[in-house]
């Protein structure tokens, strides 16, 4: 383990933020696709200098780009720079940026509705990709969650996708409504030692769980209850905001409801609230310690009508013994006069050996701390909101 | 041999600068005009239209001149004068703040 790479996403365009194992200097790369969302980036376990990112504008649709050296250069997959023009008319080599839902009699499920804002249903549309989720066992294979809700699958390297439709299909789809920020499926988890069994969670759908790769899905939400919805421990519809897992410990969940921070024990099948002391139990984000599977971290937010910090202070919450008991952690955070929010995939875990924490802020602050929260630096100060923080142990 | 003026985002990522000079078989039309575009740079495919449906991205607009082409049917002939090059077709997205 030589350094970490901090793969930052934001409103305008993305950065890289690269150390050594020190975590003292850094360089900062970018701004890469200057001027468009960055949703989210995130490398592959088994090729660190595969990277994918999604590339998102409300002009111009949806970009899907890929590095193959580390974030230095990038293409959209199956469309290299310099490639020579396509001619004769035939199908396109690749449709990176083409999600396409499944409707397929073979595999694919009807194009159904879901839960509009004022209750009333509205068709299924592509609006973008939220989160990118590399395979744990090969760096051609990458999943997108996407919105409005779906799982997607690439087995090439991002140059076509392909929707695991038996997740819109459940059949609970007319229940599922959007959150403020859309209906997204962002959370997407694997499972490293049953390729198999993945889970995702999607707003305002709730967690669901697969144990055969993706053909069928159970909804995993006993234990939530959400007061915006009639029945308040529905089956679905609950707004589940980001899940962390320990990789080293499948099966046990931490989750950043709306409202309620949340723990399962039994790889979702039943979830109890582990808010316990926090200040305020709303928020975005949550993830786990590396190598201590107990510890994990979360930034209270206000409420749902005010996303920002409460009085003024950046907080990190620490619990040691897997929820209910918590600690602030402040030293190097702004403790005055700050309003920003943490949003749900914009804090990541490294795995050096004094476990590395990050998080962005929507004041365009990268956060670092390299002695497991005890201490905070910014890398940087004045990014565009951030959106994501993914980090690669190198 | 028409121009085609594409808005800032499409240009970087298209690596183009200024106009697009374009070959494009007749009849000319906006639909075969973004054919020939698609086809010459794609990584264009799907941010201008949608790659199923084929339909004009709702923040996009064509203009011919001072004309706004955006509602025109995609099959209709364009004007001789961006047939001859003597004006782009212009590809502009929606002012709106951010």
């Amino acid at each position: 383990m030589s350094g970490v790479r901090v793969l930052v996403g934001t409103h305008k365009g993305a950065f890289i933020l690269s150390s050594d194992g020190k975590r003292e200097k850094w360089e900062v790369a970018g701004p890469l696709f200057a001027g468009w969302e960055i949703y989210h980036m995130k490398g592959s376990a088994v090729d660190p200098n595969r990277i994918y990112a999604s590339q998102t504008s409300g002009w111009f649709g949806q970009i899907l780009q890929r590095s193959d050296d580390g974030g230095k250069t990038w293409q959209q997959p199956g469309t290299p720079v310099g490639e020579a023009p396509a001619t004769g008319g035939g199908p396109p080599k690749a449709a990176s940026n083409k999600f396409v839902y499944d409707t397929s009699a073979e595999t694919g499920k009807p194009l159904t509705t879901h839960q509009w804002y004022d209750g009333t249903q509205h068709p299924w549309e592509f609006k973008r990709v939220w989160h990118l989720e590399p395979s744990l066992r090969d760096a051609e294979t990458v999943y997108a969650g996407v919105e409005d809700a779906a799982l997607f699958k690439s087995t090439d390297g991002g140059q076509n996708w392909k929707e695991l439709a038996g997740l819109r299909g459940h059949g609970t789809g007319p229940m599922w409504q959007p959150g403020a920020g859309g209906m997204c499926l962002h959370t997407v988890i694997l499972d490293p030692g049953n390729e198999k069994r993945i889970w995702i969670a999607i707003s305002a759908a709730g967690a669901f769980r697969t144990e055969d790769g993706g053909v069928t899905w159970k909804p995993i939400n006993r234990g939530l209850r959400s007061e915006f919805i009639p029945d308040q421990d529905a089956e679905v519809g609950h707004c589940v905001h980001h899940v962390a897992m320990n990789p080293g410990r499948p099966g046990v969940m931490f989750m950043q409801k709306h409202w309620d921070v949340m723990r399962s024990d039994d790889a979702g099948d039943s979830w109890r609230e582990v808010s316990g002391n926090l200040p305020t139990d709303f928020g975005f984000v949550i993830d786990v310690h590396a190598h201590e599977p107990e510890t994990i971290y979360v930034v209270p937010i206000k409420s749902d009508s005010e996303h920002y910090v409460m009085e003024g202070k950046l907080r990190v919450y620490r619990s040691k013994s897997g929820g209910g008991e918590w600690e602030a952690l402040t030293r190097g955070l702004p403790q005055k006069d700050c309003y920003v929010n943490v949003l749900r995939d914009a804090m990541a875990v490294d795995s050096l050996d004094e476990c590395g924490i990050y998080f962005g802020t929507t004041g365009g602050q990268v956060y670092a701390s390299s002695d497991a929260g005890e201490t905070w630096n910014a890398i940087v100060r004045d990014l565009p909101a951030v959106l994501s923080v993914e980090v690669q142990t190198l | 041999m028409i121009r085609v003026v594409l808005p800032f985002h499409l240009r970087a990522l298209a690596q183009v600068a200024g106009e697009v000079p374009l070959e494009v078989p007749t009849p000319v039309t906006v639909r075969t005009a973004l054919d020939a575009l698609e086809a010459r740079y794609p990584m264009l495919r799907g941010t201008i239209r949608d790659q199923v449906t084929k339909e004009r991205r709702a923040f996009l607009r064509f203009f011919v001149g001072e004309e706004d082409w955006s509602l025109e049917p995609a099959d209709k002939l364009l004007p001789e004068a961006v047939i001859s090059g003597r004006e782009p077709l212009v590809v502009i997205g929606a002012i709106a703040g951010g």
